[in-house]
């Protein structure tokens, strides 16, 4: 067992792929880690996926906690938990980071409440600071900045866990960058033999079935997304069309999600997808934190509103105040218009 | 299924903050937020896990009880349960519970559900909308000791000794098998909750929480006392309880804000950056000029 301080990710991964959330975290926990002298640790639960163990070192960890089960072969809550809990109980991480997906979210509350250490939901920043309570006129040194936009976003809380350990936060896919991994890093892989109790597997997967997502929200260069501001089915067929366009996906904001004017899979924000695009058009949409907290990076910013108080023009490159049903035609005439004029030059 | 019993379950609900319809009035002039000005509503996913229990119990018998923890007036989420087809309401109201994090909430409710309990069933919404956090519910069945179902959207068959449910992913479903009891934590894709009943809004207009009684005999003048008020709800089970820590037998260091590992280091309001930004008019030649430069910069292919 090591003796060194650690910060632990969970490696999620679904038929032999590792998630990229974790990955991602695996590269966040290596600077983290670098700064404080800590050690980094993928905790792969699973049933033969030695060869994911790899992976996880290329691209950033020191060591895998490696529990191969055939109980542990599909993501259920209590056996992954009893490995979790068991094994950092022995171990004492000073950090545990877990994805902000749905088995992400449901692993991580469970073990935190048998741990009885705090946990943060969907963290759009993590640092590392000192934090002095005044009570106890004490400083705690290196702790774990845990960012959030909190009470309807109109707020960025920093949370800290000074009394307990490990300090556990989860963080949504895309919040934080994938570094290149590096097949050459070399690391430990520590087999662990976990034990199970007949409660452990009171719960069995019947059948799961997987939906390739269609959308690629995260990748893709241009992102016309609507917000309340657009506000039929014939207005979020513009944003379609002008997304076709110009090669982009469409995204949405929560409000346009709730109002049922398109699926969840296009939510960008803090709980959907954190999107980088060339291009971001935000129609209609007011721009409250936990959406910009997901689209703040996109290198050019066109915004849409008719309220011209809308925060989201105070980040936008380019402040259209107009309707979204009269500015969208606009721009899908003068692009049509020069596709037209190319041709025509060629 | 021919080996059927009642199932008994518990929902447990939360009033939240309508933080969807921030609208311009709530946020004040330096940035910070005026609470008192966002309505307070019934947390939305706890309606479908209210909605999945009811629904439940109309297929099996049995009983609905619906907990919650909240300030005096988070009785009217429970006058609305009542209205729904709830069996049984329980207020958990103490200044001693203020401050509490998921984690010390989580416990105070494994408190109150031994204590209303036993259940087969206990329900909540998969997240409140004032944190999104999703944590409650799986950390409530761990101090529970009993397994979770989170992201529950359809309950496929139930038996005596075991529930199946499918669970709504992004990624996908999952259908699950498990034993009772067991936790479920609901979404919103569920069901349609049912609106509350007209006859059932008529019978229990009343129950109320004992601080409100003062609110009531203004109305109700016939009503010469508290004591008279109280003893005319409690004769018709319009008496809504209110447990306090003491009364749970919660372990004062474990709730409220003792009993929370995280701590809010601060708060920043938001300051947005001023960004480099041009105002193009909603016009053709102006929004032309805008896709020149974007083209020029190679945004634009």
């Amino acid at each position: 067992m090591s003796e060194k301080q650690s910060i632990w990710v969970f490696i999620e991964h679904t038929d032999g792929v590792i998630a990229d959330v974790s990955l991602e975290l695996t590269g966040k926990a290596r600077e983290l880690g670098d700064q404080l002298g800590f050690e980094v640790v993928g905790l792969l639960c699973g049933h033969e996926v030695d060869p994911l163990a790899q992976d996880v070192i290329a691209h950033g960890a020191d060591r895998v906690l490696l529990a191969d089960h055939e109980e542990l072969a599909l993501y259920r809550t209590l056996p992954y938990a009893r490995v979790a809990i068991e094994e950092a109980r022995k171990r004492k991480p000073e950090i545990f980071l877990i994805g902000g997906t749905p088995n992400g979210r449901d692993f991580a509350p469970r073990v935190a409440s048998a741990l009885r250490c705090g946990l943060t939901a969907d963290c759009t920043d993590l640092q590392i600071g000192d934090y002095y309570v005044k009570k106890e006129d004490k400083t705690y040194k290196d702790l774990l900045f845990q960012i959030r936009p909190a009470f309807g976003g109109n707020l960025i809380a920093t949370i800290v866990n000074p009394h307990t350990r490990p300090q556990m936060a989860t963080v949504r896919e895309g919040v934080m960058r994938k570094p290149a991994a590096d097949a050459a890093r070399v690391g430990v892989v520590e087999k662990i033999a976990p034990v199970f109790e007949p409660g452990d597997l009171v719960l069995q997967v019947l059948s799961r079935q997987v939906r390739k997502s269609t959308i690629k929200l995260k990748d893709a260069p241009v992102i016309v997304a609507g917000g309340a501001g657009v506000e039929t089915a014939d207005e979020f067929a513009l944003l379609r069309e002008l997304a076709n366009l110009l090669g982009g996906e469409v995204g949405a904001s929560r409000a346009a999600v709730d109002a049922g004017l398109i699926d969840r899979a296009h939510q960008v924000g803090q709980t959907g997808t954190t999107v980088r695009p060339r291009l971001y058009i935000a129609a209609g949409i007011s721009g409250a934190i936990q959406h910009r907290a997901g689209m703040d990076q996109s290198s050019k910013i066109i915004a849409i509103n008719t309220d011209p108080n809308a925060p989201m023009f105070q980040i936008a490159h380019y402040r259209i105040v107009g309707d979204v049903g009269e500015v969208l035609p606009l721009i899908i005439k003068t692009l049509r218009e020069r596709s037209m004029d190319q041709r025509e030059a060629e | 299924m021919t080996d059927q019993r009642p199932i008994h379950s518990a929902v447990l609900v939360k009033q939240v903050p309508d933080t969807h319809n921030v609208t311009g009035e709530v946020m004040t002039k330096d940035g910070t937020m005026n609470r008192g000005a966002l309505p307070a509503i019934f947390n939305p996913e706890d309606l479908n896990a209210l909605e999945m229990a009811l629904d439940i119990k109309e297929r099996t018998g049995g009983t609905v009880t619906v907990i919650t923890m909240g300030p005096p007036k988070a009785a009217n989420i429970l006058r609305d349960c009542l209205f729904r087809g709830a069996d049984r309401v329980i207020l958990l109201t103490d200044r001693k519970f203020a401050g509490a994090d998921t984690l010390a909430t989580s416990y105070v409710l494994q408190c109150a559900v031994q204590k209303a309990g036993p259940f087969d069933l206990v329900l909540c919404g998969r997240q409140a909308i004032d944190g999104d956090t999703a944590q409650v519910g799986p950390q409530t069945a761990e101090k529970l000791g009993i397994p979770q179902i989170t992201y529950a959207e359809t309950i496929i068959e139930i038996t005596s000794t075991h529930v199946t449910a499918e669970r709504a992913l992004d990624s996908g479903s999952e259908i699950v098998r498990c034993t009772m009891p067991v936790l479920l934590t609901v979404v919103s894709s569920a069901n349609t909750p049912r609106p509350a009943s007209v006859r059932r809004q008529m019978e229990r207009k009343l129950a109320a929480v004992p601080s409100e009684y003062a609110a009531i005999r203004a109305q109700w003048p016939e009503f010469e006392s508290d004591e008279a008020l109280d003893a005319f709800l409690t004769k018709r089970g319009l008496k809504i309880p209110v447990w306090t820590a003491e009364d749970i037998g919660a372990t004062e260091g474990s709730i409220g804000l003792a009993g929370s590992p995280t701590q809010v280091h601060k708060v920043n309001f938001v300051v947005l950056e001023s960004t480099e930004s041009k105002t193009i008019a909603p016009t053709a030649e102006a929004i032309k000029a805008m896709i020149a430069e974007l083209v020029h910069e190679y945004i634009v292919g």
